[in-house]
């Protein structure tokens, strides 16, 4: 520990000055990303439609189909902070998609909503105790978990019943007021302020961060660590069955692949955001900044006519890169 | 100045059965299950013979192969979940162009295949040493670039191969009973495997399994070990690939999705600990042929196939949370 | 002849600078000693000198020959072998599968450890081999590439008597072959008994080479501390050699908080005594007498397979520490690793335990939190200017931030096990003071140490363990090191129960 060194204001100090805010604020460097990519779509459709991309409509798009991407990324983030990964939080989704549009004209909207939420949290909850009691390896136990969730859900689809998506559902997953606002967002950005307040100003958000960080003390200290795991996971499920839930009032009717081309991108959203895979640290902030990069990159994509298999690609590299790119900001400790 | 009783090392010489029990105990106990499942699958169909040994073999080979390439990853303290697509990649690039090929041809790219699934192995590791990003997140980025590969390669299942080539894993081997998907699966394991397991490369394996520090600071080279990890990955990739198109006959980009996570399921029931160092390639193997045969059984009792999965996915869960429990007796921790 | 200079050796993390400017001399045949306390640079130093991490700027000359040594195995080649006090012995291989690793031949380590008088089954897994023996084979391995350099890094740090001696006698005889031996210890006595010169660091430079035998552990420890310290030091010193005693006497006997009678676990046979609030009772072992069991069961971490624990005096069964914490029993480890958060910062570490039950996990109150962890900060003379991580704090630091949890969540029992392990000389004092402070407040506190010399210092009373039981009490005065070794043993004149 050296006496404070004087205040050169050099280009090299500066230049590290300016890294250090970025790697301790990279919500910065994301929304700058965010804005960047929106520019370059903007070009991009111009030039091949004539049309613009930057406009009210399409930012508002943009939210709404991130919404149900940004909230599978919030359970993943909770899960991460502790040092794991719910693989199975697409076919979660599934499910709540499943039960809110097979109960509806059972037992009412209300009725196969709280269902849905609580087959969600029962999910989770299956996992947390695999993860948390049995100690088994999150990716495994959540791999099991959505290949059984899968199984179990295929069986049902094939069931007769009467399939009915709820008309709020619809509302709340597909349509918009005051023109731009999406509905779904007075569902996401309750949870979002609660994640990130809770994150940072709860008891619980501490132990999430303590627990990814080192367990072993954790349990010296007295904490039961198991506890924590157990209702991490079961948040998880609950907040994968409200994404499924919007999603099925976007698509209109469920289906088994509904969620699935989210499963990944809600890792990478993460990852993006800069939350270490190892737990410990992060955030929420940054995984909402990511959700929004995909879903533009996609709609980037799209309009470049980009076929599946390329977009996969892009993911696949685009994942790679960030994640570097915060292994080298942080790594100069 | 510290003072203590003197500690004596009495050395136990030889042998100690007490010792080889709890080494070789869990791989033991696989091939006794491997047994007993065998034992009542011969009791199910009307006339059980040396033929659905054969069909058994051939079924479970690719799987064999990928809980193969999982477990030299998962010993040397990584994870590999890219293994599923790059079989993929594997099988869909033979199909495509040995549909056109005679045998000898065919033979001469799949060496070649095999040398470019041992690179794309070596590549993936090659980021994950270099970009330090963890191994999970890298690996499931490269799960969608292999997949992206494939799909770009194949839209849709097709191509084919030559006869004699789809006959390679048919048939028996001088005993009808020695099926040749079993000799193939042996002959690489002592072709590629065997000769290194005791020497100083599988050592190193093992050792930057165990206790990556130690390993470096005992003058192993990490990196370049961690590399041959993944290309050896790789290689077991593509004899998995190259088998699928020999047992089934044709390419199909979405193949491998279900080798991702039964390879780490075999791994582990195969006794390969998921915190690395410790484990053979032989207990997988029978693991990989065990939950083939458990699937078997499934539909031989005319279970659904959505059941069957359903069952074998809570079959997996149940064994790794067993697994989990035997790790918390064993390890020091 | 000059063997290894190492001139302006620097390196930093980022804004943190583990080396400043470090030069060191070490000649052939020569036993060098390098000191400093915790955070000085020491481990940095040696990881540059055996190539495990590379330096910044500055030389380092072998023989006189520039060199840069890039990573273990090149370091091994050019004659420099490190023992590090983590052996890099891999734990699922076995021991001679951990030779063949690094390229040595099984029979010259045997034949290494068999000069050493140590005999070891070499197919034992490396796992299952108790750590001293683990730090001898290491040493053989290293011996056995006959280098011309051995560094050995706090290799006698809990490591038994006479295992310690055969090191020593390996020293003594590197020295008569005309090699050379860097040593690295916090064990001033070791020092002037077995080395030729002493190199001292301080914030990350060195500060002066000595002869110990003829400078004494005084010059050593003003030249770690820097002089005016090492004034302040010694006056303290003073004060504190009759304060614990006074002290004791004069609060008397406080109210019970724990009694254990019976206790079974593990080697213990059955341990019984009491503590009193206000009281500062050590436990005084050798190696494995059962004193981690003893304080794993009071915290809570382990089950006692019989006695009985009764904490004021209603009995107590904890199965989670968290049973152990409810009823005021605190434990303060010797592994900082097992009770910090890494990645948090000071403040979190320190207001950690306060949410550790669900009733605490809602909203937290900030004001509350922040007044608890600035008194412990204060209590503490924690030093927070490396803000951020708690990963950045030096050792001494982070044992403060250990014990400050406690101080801001609130115990009656402090469980203090080798709570100065491996940390520089100024804070032990602190923390020595800290406790007696502490106490008089009316804590009671369980005490161990692997240093005798700190039980007179610390101390009300000492009881000492050996064979499952506890063979003696020993009055704070009477706690000189020759009876507590003598009772250590089992010798007692009388028999206690």
């Amino acid at each position: 520990m050296s006496a404070g060194s004087p205040q050169i204001a050099s280009p090299a100090a500066r230049l590290r000055a300016a890294q250090r805010l970025l790697s301790d604020n990279p919500a910065i460097a994301l929304t700058f990303i965010f804005i960047a990519l929106f520019v370059v779509t903007d070009i991009v459709n111009r030039a091949q439609s004539g049309k613009a991309f930057l406009t009210p409509t399409q930012v508002s798009t943009t939210f709404l189909y991130a919404a149900p991407l940004a909230l599978l990324a919030a359970g993943q983030t909770l899960v991460m902070l502790t040092g794991g990964v719910d693989l199975s939080v697409a076919t979660t989704a599934t499910a709540g998609a499943f039960i809110t549009s097979g109960t509806a004209q059972a037992q009412g909207t209300g009725t196969a909503l709280l269902l849905a939420l609580g087959l969600g949290f029962g999910i989770g909850l299956v996992n947390g105790i695999g993860v948390a009691i049995f100690r088994v390896n999150p990716l495994i136990m959540t791999l099991g978990i959505s290949s059984v969730t899968l199984g179990a859900l295929t069986i049902y689809s094939q069931k007769r019943f009467v399939a009915l998506v709820p008309n709020i559902v619809n509302t709340l997953g597909s349509s918009r007021f005051l023109k731009y606002v999406p509905y779904d967002l007075l569902v996401w950005a309750p949870i979002a302020a609660l994640i990130i307040l809770g994150l940072r100003y709860s008891g619980f958000g501490r132990m999430i961060f303590a627990v990814g960080d080192n367990p072993v003390a954790c349990r010296l200290a007295g904490v039961r660590v198991w506890q924590v795991l157990l209702l991490v996971y079961a948040l998880c499920g609950a907040f994968s069955a409200v994404a499924g839930i919007l999603l099925v009032g976007f698509n209109d009717a469920a289906d088994l692949g509904i969620a699935a081309p989210f499963l990944l991108p809600s890792v990478a959203a993460v990852v993006i955001g800069g939350t270490s895979i190892l737990g410990g640290s992060g955030g929420y902030g940054g995984t909402i900044l990511g959700a929004l990069i995909l879903t533009v990159l996609d709609s980037l994509l799209t309009i470049l006519n980009a076929s599946q298999a390329l977009k996969q690609i892009l993911y696949g590299a685009i994942i790679l890169a960030l994640a570097w790119l915060y292994a080298r900001t942080s790594s100069s400790d | 100045m510290t003072s203590s009783a003197a500690v004596e090392a009495r050395p136990r010489r030889g042998l100690n059965a007490g010792r080889l029990g709890r080494r070789h105990g869990w791989t033991v106990g696989v091939y006794v299950l491997l047994l007993l499942l065998i034992l009542y699958w011969h009791t199910i169909p009307a006339n059980w013979g040396s033929f659905d040994v054969q069909s058994l073999a051939i079924d479970a080979l690719p799987l064999a192969f990928a809980a193969m390439a999982q477990s030299v990853v998962i010993i040397s303290g990584g994870i590999d979940l890219s293994v599923g697509s790059l079989i993929s990649l594997v099988n869909v690039v033979s199909a495509k162009y040995m549909i056109d090929m005679g045998f000898r041809n065919a033979l001469l790219f799949g060496a070649l295949l095999l040398l470019g699934s041992a690179a794309a192995g070596a590549f993936t590791g090659s980021l994950i040493v270099l970009t330090r990003v963890p191994d999970i997140v890298v690996t499931l980025a490269m799960l969608f670039v292999w997949a992206g590969v494939a799909l770009e390669i194949l839209q849709i299942p097709g191509g084919g191969a030559p006869t004699q080539y789809l006959q390679l894993g048919t048939g028996h081997w001088w005993s009808q009973w020695i099926p040749s998907g079993l000799v193939i699966v042996l002959l690489a394991y002592a072709i590629f495997w065997l000769p290194l397991r005791w020497a100083r490369p599988g050592l190193a394996l093992y050792s930057i399994g165990s206790n990556r520090n130690a390993a470096y600071l005992s003058g192993v080279g990490v990196a370049r070990t961690r590399i041959f990890a993944y290309a050896l990955g790789g290689l077991f990739c593509g004899l998995a690939g190259l088998s699928l198109s020999a047992t089934s006959g044709i390419g199909d980009p979405n193949a491998g999705q279900y080798y991702t996570l039964n390879s780490v399921a075999a791994a582990v029931l195969g006794g390969v600990l998921l915190v690395g160092g410790v484990g053979g390639l032989i207990g997988p193997i029978a693991a990989a042929f065990v939950v083939t045969l458990v699937k078997t059984i499934l539909i031989l009792k005319g279970v659904d196939q959505n059941w069957a999965q359903v069952i074998q996915g809570t079959l997996i869960i149940v064994v790794v949370m067993i697994g989990g429990l035997a790790i918390r007796q064993r390890r020091r921790t | 002849m000059s063997l290894l200079e190492a001139r302006e050796v620097g390196k930093r993390y980022g804004p943190v600078v583990a080396l400043e400017s470090a030069n060191l001399s070490v000649d052939a045949g020569e036993v060098h000693a390098l000191l400093g306390a915790n955070g000085a640079g020491k481990s940095t130093f040696v990881k540059i000198l055996t190539g495990v991490i590379q330096r910044d700027g500055g030389s380092v000359e072998l023989r006189g020959e520039p060199v840069r040594v890039s990573s273990p195995s090149q370091a091994a080649r050019i004659g420099l072998a490190p023992v590090f006090q983590d052996p890099a012995l891999v734990p699922d291989l076995t021991v001679a599968q951990n030779i063949r690793l690094t390229g040595l031949a099984v029979e010259e380590v045997r034949q290494r450890l068999h000069t050493m008088d140590i005999d070891i089954d070499f197919t034992e897994q490396a796992g299952d081999v108790p750590l001293p023996l683990l730090r001898m084979i290491d040493l053989a391995r290293a011996m056995a590439r006959d280098p011309q350099l051995l560094l050995l890094d706090e290799i006698t740090a809990a490591l038994p008597s006479d295992l310690a001696e055969r090191v020593f006698a390996v020293m003594e005889d590197w020295r008569r072959r005309g090699r050379s031996v860097l040593f690295i210890t916090h064990r001033l006595a070791e020092v002037i008994a077995m080395c030729d010169r002493a190199t001292v660091l301080r914030d990350g430079s060195d500060v002066g080479t000595v002869i110990p035998r003829e400078g004494g552990e005084r010059q050593i420890v003003e030249h770690m501390l820097g002089p005016e310290a090492a004034m302040a030091e010694a006056r303290a010193a003073e004060v504190d050699e009759t304060a614990p005693v006074a002290a004791g006497a004069a609060t008397g006997a406080g109210a019970i908080t724990v009694e254990v009678s019976g206790l079974r676990v593990g080697s213990l046979a059955g341990v019984s005594f009491s503590l009193r609030a206000g009281e500062i009772l050590g436990i005084a072992a050798l190696e494995g007498q059962g004193q981690d069991d003893l304080f794993a069961v009071l915290a809570g971490e382990r089950r006692a397979e019989g006695g009985e624990l009764n904490v004021a005096g209603k009995a107590l069964r904890p199965r989670h520490p968290y049973d152990a914490i409810r009823s005021g029993l605190v434990l303060v480890p010797a592994d900082r690793l097992l009770a910090l958060l890494p990645q948090r910062s000071v403040r979190e570490n320190i207001a950690a335990p306060r949410y550790n039950r669900i009733g605490r996990w809602g909203p937290i109150n900030p004001r509350e939190e922040s007044r608890r962890v600035s008194t412990a900060i204060e209590a503490l003379q924690i030093d927070t200017r490396a803000q951020g991580q708690v990963r950045r704090l030096s050792g001494g630091n982070q044992q403060k931030v250990t014990i400050a949890r406690w101080l801001a969540s609130g115990f009656q029992t402090l469980l203090c096990f080798d709570p100065t392990r491996g940390i520089d000389v100024g804070t032990k004092r602190q923390i020595y003071t800290l406790l007696r402070r502490l106490a008089d407040d009316g804590a009671a506190i369980l005490f161990f140490s692997s240093e005798l010399s700190e039980f007179p210092l610390v101390c009300d009373r000492v009881l000492t363990l050996f064979g499952g039981r506890i063979t003696d009490e020993l009055a704070g005065e009477g706690a000189d090191e020759a009876s507590l070794l003598r009772a250590m043993h089992g010798l007692v004149e009388e028999v206690t129960a």
